[in-house]
């Protein structure tokens, strides 16, 4: 049986750029180091950080005749918000939490694990 | 109807028994070999049912909990195939993820291990963990459960609903778990028998409330977990800790039902046999010499039940173990409790001055001991304010309590 799952590790942080004891290179380096960990393993999928919320556009659009609308700015205000996300495949939950687990101690960031609904559209993974 | 072979009649009671011993077993096989928690409860059901109705007739069979496991499986076959035959239900069947692995070396481990470390997977809350331990595991009733802790039973039927769904959804193994994640998640397992033991200890005094005895309970699944991993000293620590405690309950509480302290504690009702079986789970573990938190107290309270008297309790002895104590789990609780001894060995004047600098104004039990040992120092009027401001603080636990309860029954 394949338990294979494809899980998305969601990485938040607070407003405004890093305090400045914060080593940005060395964190990005652990980070690299984790990734390469997932892709040896087989559960890489993609991994990327977030641009700034002020460069977020919200488009609501009801129906496909309406004028789309556009607003300036994040969905959700909030005082933390998404920064970063990681798409990572395992037969094994244990397997992808400790990956989480990892992310979360190079970045000192708070850092949600939840998987993809299984056999939804996306869940194949697309052909090299 | 006389047995033919002379044996006695099997009772709805007898039944009752065979199912709380093998009801977590039973489903711990059933759900590796079905994949899917539901389905192998409900053919461990159905496979009782099958035993009420033949088991009087027929007699015991050799072997109970291998005529459930064999019924049960039987029985979810058909069951599958019945549904698979309407439709395609089957497919759809989400099955919970129990990676093949190679088999294990040495003697076959208990399937029940693998339960008890989905149950209290730490990606589950504690709630959902204790739930779902004392109904798997336990083959506790979800209203048995919603009782014990006080919840309407929709709203522990839905949080039991929440965590398989979750055990699903995100896949959490039906295995132990490796070596590198095994001692938090053993931490884990252990925190929830000791949750359900310590909601039954202090439930003694709301026995109108009609909880069932969790602490009994919890000390079955202690037992198991002992038995299942016989090589992990805090899980005999935790027995062991668990048993003491059980020792006494006799003895805490007077003909009216008001709590009695240690110290005056008739000593007589102690149940000498939990007390006998407690101190030998202790030896055991200072053998090992691999002490934790659960070890530790499990001996602080060998010490109390060593001795014939409250004046004849080795002091010495409490404080070396309170400062082990500290190493490990360093509070304001166990410094209280450390100060407690203290005052015994060095006087109460020390125990005040350990006492004064805690943080633990909220907490009665501070109130308690400050008032006690200001009042041995003389200093009677002190004594009473701090009665009075532990006697505040247990009132409104008491009516936080019943808040709360008020509160859940809303949410239903």
């Amino acid at each position: 049986m394949d338990t294979t799952r494809t899980y998305l590790i969601s990485l938040f942080s607070g407003d405004g750029p890093p305090p400045p004891e914060v080593d940005l290179a060395a964190i990005m380096a652990e980070l690299e180091k984790i990734n390469d960990d997932i892709r040896a393993a087989g559960g890489w999928v993609f991994a990327g950080g977030l641009a700034a919320t002020s460069s977020a556009t919200v488009v609501r659009k009801p129906d496909a005749v309406s004028d789309a609308l556009l607003t300036d700015g994040p969905f959700i205000e909030a005082k933390e918000h998404l920064g970063g996300i990681s798409i990572v495949r395992a037969a094994d939950y244990d397997v992808a939490l400790g990956w989480a687990e990892r992310i979360a101690g190079a970045t000192g960031l708070t850092v949600e694990i939840r998987p993809f609904e299984q056999g939804g559209p996306g869940q194949q993974p697309t052909t090299e | 109807m006389p047995d033919p072979a002379g044996r006695p009649p099997v009772t709805s009671a007898d039944i009752a028994r065979v199912f709380r011993a093998e009801h977590g077993r039973a489903v711990a096989v059933l759900i590796r070999a079905l994949g899917d928690i539901d389905l192998a409860e409900d053919a461990v059901q159905d496979a009782f049912a099958v035993a009420v109705a033949r088991w009087p007739r027929d007699g015991m069979p050799p072997s109970p909990a291998g005529w459930i496991i064999t019924t049960a499986r039987r029985r979810a076959i058909d069951r599958l195939r019945r549904e698979a035959s309407r439709d395609a239900r089957q497919s759809e069947a989400a099955l919970i993820a129990a990676p093949d692995e190679p088999r294990e070396e040495g003697p076959v481990r208990d399937e029940r291990l693998r339960l008890v470390f989905t149950c209290c997977h730490p990606a589950l809350s504690r709630e959902a963990q204790v739930a779902l331990t004392l109904r798997l595991l336990g083959g506790l009733t979800t209203a048995e459960i919603a009782r014990a802790f006080l919840v309407p039973e929709a709203t522990m039927a839905q949080r039991i609903v929440r965590a398989k769904r979750k055990i699903r959804d995100v896949g959490i193994p039906y295995r132990v778990p490796r070596d590198a994640d095994l001692p938090p998640r053993v931490t884990s397992v252990l925190s929830v028998v000791y949750l359900v033991f310590t909601e039954g200890h202090t439930a003694t005094s709301g026995s109108e409330l009609g909880r069932p005895d969790l602490a009994a309970e919890a000390i079955r699944l202690g037992r198991a977990v002992v038995e299942l991993m016989p090589d992990e000293p805090e899980a005999k620590g935790l027995l062991a800790l668990m048993l003491l405690t059980e020792a006494r309950r006799p003895a805490r509480t007077d003909a009216a039902g008001e709590p009695v302290l240690l110290a005056d504690q008739d000593r007589a009702c102690w149940d000498a046999a939990l007390v006998a079986e407690g101190h030998a789970l202790v030896r055991e573990c200072l053998r090992r010499n691999a002490p934790g938190p659960f070890q530790i107290q499990a001996a602080i309270n060998a010490v109390h039940t060593d001795a014939a008297t409250a004046s004849d309790t080795d002091w010495v002895q409490v404080v070396a173990l309170y400062d082990q104590l500290l190493e490990v789990f360093p509070t304001d609780v166990v410094r209280l409790n450390r100060a407690v001894a203290v005052a015994e060995v060095e006087g109460a004047a020390s125990g005040l001055g350990l006492v004064e600098g805690l943080d633990l104004g909220g907490y009665p039990a501070f109130h308690v001991v400050r008032a006690d040992l200001l009042a041995r120092l003389g200093r009677s009027a002190e004594a009473a304010a701090a009665l009075d401001r532990a006697r505040s603080l247990t009132a409104n636990r008491v009516e936080e309590r019943l808040i709360g309860l008020r509160a859940a029954r809303h949410d239903a």
